[in-house]
């Protein structure tokens, strides 16, 4: 290796890492949002260039071959998934493609560590360099199966309530003990046993992780896991001596966790306590035989009619819209009444859907303007001047306890002011409790109505009789 | 089962139990309904348009005679004398302050269901038709004082000179006070109310008055209304109301008084010398004048002018003034009860008498007195009582606030944090070093980055970096092209795997983050 290659491959890297960067920043607005996706292939294409003619420089041709394969199958199914998915299926997808990372993550960091058994590779086969290949394969195991878990979840392969096993607490605690014991010993020994011992607590580790946290918190979950991913590329940086990993995996890593720490903020909750287990899961919804009085029944005419008088509509969907496929007749209904001249709005809470998000990318696909998807802290204000709002399969994000019962256990989660509005028209299936198991007391004021019903049907009857 | 809907016969009603819109209703639930020929009249709904609805139009023997009557006003004693034993009975009656009328009802042997006895709890509002009467009344209240009233209620500056806005004083603020505030807001008066219910100011002040507060020395915490009506108050309070009321009298233009106890005479607020102490062309309404009044000279049903040059409105029928509306209202609230009654939807009513709001309202019933009903506590009491008896509420779970954190801790923890680091770092290759301040930078600036990420993107966001940690890939790259000979053959499978898995994040990735954002579009 010539000093001019290296020199040439480092400047790649920078310049790619760099690209990575903009490409997140270009994120930030919608119209600049397309020309950092961009940014973002160019500076992956930029590195992918360097990494091959840094890898194949004298190499055989079996080898350029088996790469060849190996990327070519990679991008057919990468490109199939990517047109194919629905985006009512983001979430899985999301969690699918973590997965990935994990999964690459752990079988680098072996190979690394079978590559250097011999004492060869970066930094040779001392303390440090072991410690980076264990935590790599530990980060990337957590993250492999618990986003396999959530992706589970998330397609409703298997149930999204929590598992509940007699001492979880303690069996991660002892999974994270165990590991680090395992770590002394293999530093200590240089044996893959420790090594391999540690994968399969990591794997369990993070299937138990994820297992335990029940469905409506999978928006922390998910970015969660997608900070784990970047982490885990991190640690691979570290093992190969590769800045731009570790750059790209500290800017992946540092996104998730902004992400979960926004969603914790947005359900009022610490980090720590949506890990440790859902909503109420240490026994401490308090309240059941509250009497909230009795709801009222509305049909879809009464909610046609009460629209076309109306001036200004505010929609607020929540996880129940994206189950029931209803965002494109909402649109059209949108379409409408704004024919009408009414001014419709969308309020978007944090944590609606399953993904930060999520909300508004249903929304995008059924056509509706993102200049009238607001998100909540831009829209509370407006709720007193609003004469008519309609909760599409959103529960506890408008739940006024939230705000005026301490004793909640959601007490102080920032909600949708909703029942400020003059009317509230509530699209709900039944009258069960939310995710958080808490009753709603919006369903029984005075200015709410509810429509119960599949919210697809019931929005096409509205439209039906406008 | 038929409804039937007779022409009221009270003098000056014109209000009816029924219109066109609540008779579709009713027919919706499953009852016949027939309503008198000419019973709309006075609320300008004719009897085609009943007919159209799906009424059958029918004379007073045939009204009457129908096994459910809707009415507005208590039946007269020749009215009494119509109903068929059995026949359910639903009209104001008011029976706590008249018991002859109660008691005719029962040896008639109709079922009799009061609409002014509705508990008030939330679910019953929607029945409550002494709320939507009062809402009526209070903003009738309010156009009759204007009517009465020389002046603006808006203040205006004109050519001519300025106009200085009228001055109102609302005595109760209850659903008539606050209808009554909110109208004469409206008209651009400047408003002021009063209650004994200090818990009632912040529903004042958004209205946009002010809330006159009664000052005393210490609350009395039995004041505290339990069924969500006034209560009558005591010596000390009434003493200091009447400073107020008499501080305010030569003040205001026009004061509207709603100061009404269920089953008791009106309290007397404004003597004869503070309605002697107001300017002359001042207007009050005592919207309690039905029951004794409020104000002293008031008299029901007329408007009398003192020798101040002040006008006293005591009309009773208030509600009954904006007849249409009324009507609706009422007629609304009949609905209501009948959805209540009829749970099969297949027009056949059902009494339950498990049900409070059933229960409070039937005054009578197969020659049984059923009133008073059982007292009932309302739901919608305030929070200051069900903190103090928890075991009424339900609720026993107190959270105890948590301490606020000692700062120290937060700059112990770090620096703690910096130590284990320095001692890391004394051990660690200068490779290591390097790279970790590679990472450390990468971090903050990705946190800054993503702080700017517009909500609405975050999804684009999440693929986007899925696509990017794809990376990864570099790791597997190098490994599968350096492999040779020297390896096994176990390093060239998961390499390839590796490199395999990971070229789907990218390719998928950037991709799918394309698709979404073509999406995004403006209005």
């Amino acid at each position: 290796m010539t000093g001019v290659d290296t020199a040439l491959i480092q400047a790649a890297y920078i310049i790619a890492a760099i690209l990575f960067i903009l490409s997140l920043a270009g994120l930030s607005k919608h119209e600049t949002a397309k020309d950092g996706n961009v940014l973002g292939m160019i500076g992956m294409g930029v590195a992918l260039v360097a990494t091959l003619w840094l890898a194949l420089r004298g190499a055989a041709w079996g080898n350029a071959v088996g790469i060849a394969v190996a990327m070519a199958i990679g991008a057919v199914i990468g490109i199939w998934r990517a047109r194919r998915v629905e985006m009512t299926g983001m979430p899985e997808l999301i969690a699918m493609l973590h997965s990935f990372v994990g999964a690459a993550a752990v079988l680098v960091g072996f190979n690394t560590f079978l590559a250097s058994g011999s004492g060869a590779g970066e930094g040779g086969g001392d303390g440090v360099h072991l410690v980076e290949i264990f935590l790599g394969v530990f980060i990337g195991a957590v993250t492999f199966t618990g986003s396999i878990v959530a992706f589970l979840k998330l397609s409703a392969r298997i149930s999204s309530k929590p598992l509940m096993l007699p001492a979880r607490h303690w069996l991660n605690l002892a999974a994270v003990v165990v590991s680090f014991g395992l770590l002394v010993w293999f530093v200590a020994s240089h044996s893959i046993v420790p090594l391999g011992f540690m994968t399969a607590i990591a794997l369990a580790f993070g299937w138990h992780l994820v297992a335990s946290i029940g469905g409506g918190d999978m928006p922390v979950v998910v970015s969660m896991l997608n900070s784990y991913s970047g982490w885990a590329a991190a640690a691979a940086g570290f093992m190969l001596g590769n800045d731009l990993l570790i750059v790209t995996g500290a800017l992946v890593g540092s996104s998730g966790a902004y992400l979960s720490y926004i969603m914790c903020k947005a359900m009022n909750r610490s980090f720590v306590s949506v890990i440790a287990g859902g909503f109420g899961s240490d026994g401490a919804v308090s309240d059941v035989d509250v009497d909230y009085g009795e709801h009222r029944e509305t049909n879809a005419e009464e909610v046609a009619d009460l629209l076309t008088h109306a001036g200004s509509v505010v929609i607020t969907p929540g996880y129940g819209m994206a189950v029931a496929q209803a965002q494109y007749p909402v649109a059209e209904l949108t379409a409408k009444l704004r024919e009408k001249g009414v001014d419709v709005r969308f309020g978007i809470h944090p944590v609606a859907g399953r993904l930060p998000g999520h909300m508004n990318v249903l929304l995008a696909e059924a056509r509706v303007p993102y200049d009238i998807v607001l998100e909540m802290d831009e829209i509370n204000d407006d709720f007193p001047g609003t004469d008519v709002v309609l909760v599409i399969g959103a529960n506890d994000t408008v739940n006024p306890s939230a705000a005026e019962d301490p004793t909640s256990p959601i007490a102080g989660m920032p909600v949708l002011q909703v029942w400020n509005a003059k009317d509230v028209v509530v699209f709900k299936r039944s009258m069960n409790a939310g995710y958080a198991g808490v009753q709603n007391p919006l369903f029984f004021r005075d200015n709410s109505a509810m429509l119960f019903g599949d919210a697809k049907e019931r929005v096409e009857d509205i439209i039906k009789a406008l | 089962m038929q409804i039937g809907v007779p022409r009221e016969t009270r003098a000056r009603e014109t209000r009816v139990a029924a219109t066109p819109k609540t008779v579709e209703q009713l027919v919706g639930l499953g009852y016949d309904v027939a309503v008198e020929s000419g019973a709309g009249e006075g609320a300008s709904f004719s009897d085609e348009a009943y007919a159209a609805a799906g009424a059958r139009i029918v004379d007073a023997e045939q009204a009457w005679g129908s096994s459910i009557v809707h009415k507005v006003n208590a039946p007269s004693d020749e009215e009494i004398a119509r109903l068929r034993p059995g026949t359910v009975l639903v009209s104001l009656m008011a029976p706590a302050i008249s018991p002859e009328l109660v008691e005719r009802l029962r040896a008639a042997g109709v079922t009799a269901m009061a609409m002014d006895a509705v508990p008030r709890i939330s679910r019953a509002q929607s029945l409550d038709v002494l709320s939507s009467m009062a809402n009526i009344a209070g903003y009738r209240a309010v156009v009759e004082a204007a009517h009465e009233f020389g002046s603006f209620f808006t203040g205006q500056v004109t050519a001519a000179g300025k106009v200085p806005p009228a001055k109102v004083l609302v005595a109760g603020a209850g659903v008539a006070g606050l209808a009554a505030v909110g109208t004469a807001r409206s008209l651009g008066a400047i408003v002021r109310a009063t209650d004994a219910r200090a818990e009632v100011a912040e529903q004042v002040e958004s209205m946009g008055a002010d809330f006159l507060a009664v000052e005393m020395p210490e609350r009395d915490a039995a004041q505290a209304s339990s069924d969500g009506y006034a209560r009558e108050m005591g010596e000390e309070y009434n003493r200091r109301a009447a400073e107020l009321y008499a501080s305010q009298a030569p003040d205001v233009d026009i004061i509207i008084t709603t100061a009404l106890i269920p089953g008791r005479p009106a309290p007397r607020l404004i003597t004869g010398e503070m309605v002697a102490s107001m300017k002359p062309g001042s207007v009050i309404v005592d919207m309690a004048a039905s029951n004794g009044g409020n104000v002293e000279g008031a008299v029901a049903d007329e408007l009398v002018v003192t020798e101040g040059g002040v006008k006293i409105i005591g009309y009773t029928d208030l509600a009954a003034r904006l007849p249409t509306q009324a009507s609706q209202l009422y007629g609304t609230n009949l609905v209501n009860l009948m959805k209540l009654l009829t749970p099969g939807k297949d027009g056949q009513l059902v009494l339950d008498f498990d049900d409070v709001v059933q229960r409070n309202m039937t005054v009578a019933r197969d020659g049984e007195l059923l009133w008073p009903p059982p007292a009932i506590q309302v739901s919608a009491a305030p929070v200051a009582s069900t903190s103090s008896s928890p075991a009424a509420s339900g609720r026993q779970v107190t959270k105890e606030p948590e301490p606020p954190k000692d700062p120290r801790r937060k700059y112990v923890g770090l620096a703690i944090g910096a130590l284990v680091f320095a001692a890391i770092a004394a051990v660690s290759p200068s490779s290591f070093l390097g790279h970790f301040t590679v990472f450390a930078l990468a971090v903050v600036v990705g946190y800054y980055v993503i702080g700017h990420v517009h909500h609405a993107l975050h999804t684009p966001l999440m693929s986007v970096t899925n696509a990017i940690s794809g990376i990864i890939v570099v790791g597997a790259l190098i490994q599968l092209g350096q492999w040779g000979g020297g390896l096994g053959a176990v390093v060239a499978v998961l390499s390839f795997v590796a490199c395999l898995v990971a070229s789907i994040n990218i390719f998928g990735g950037f991709l799918v983050t394309r698709r979404m954002l073509t999406m995004f579009r403006k209005g």
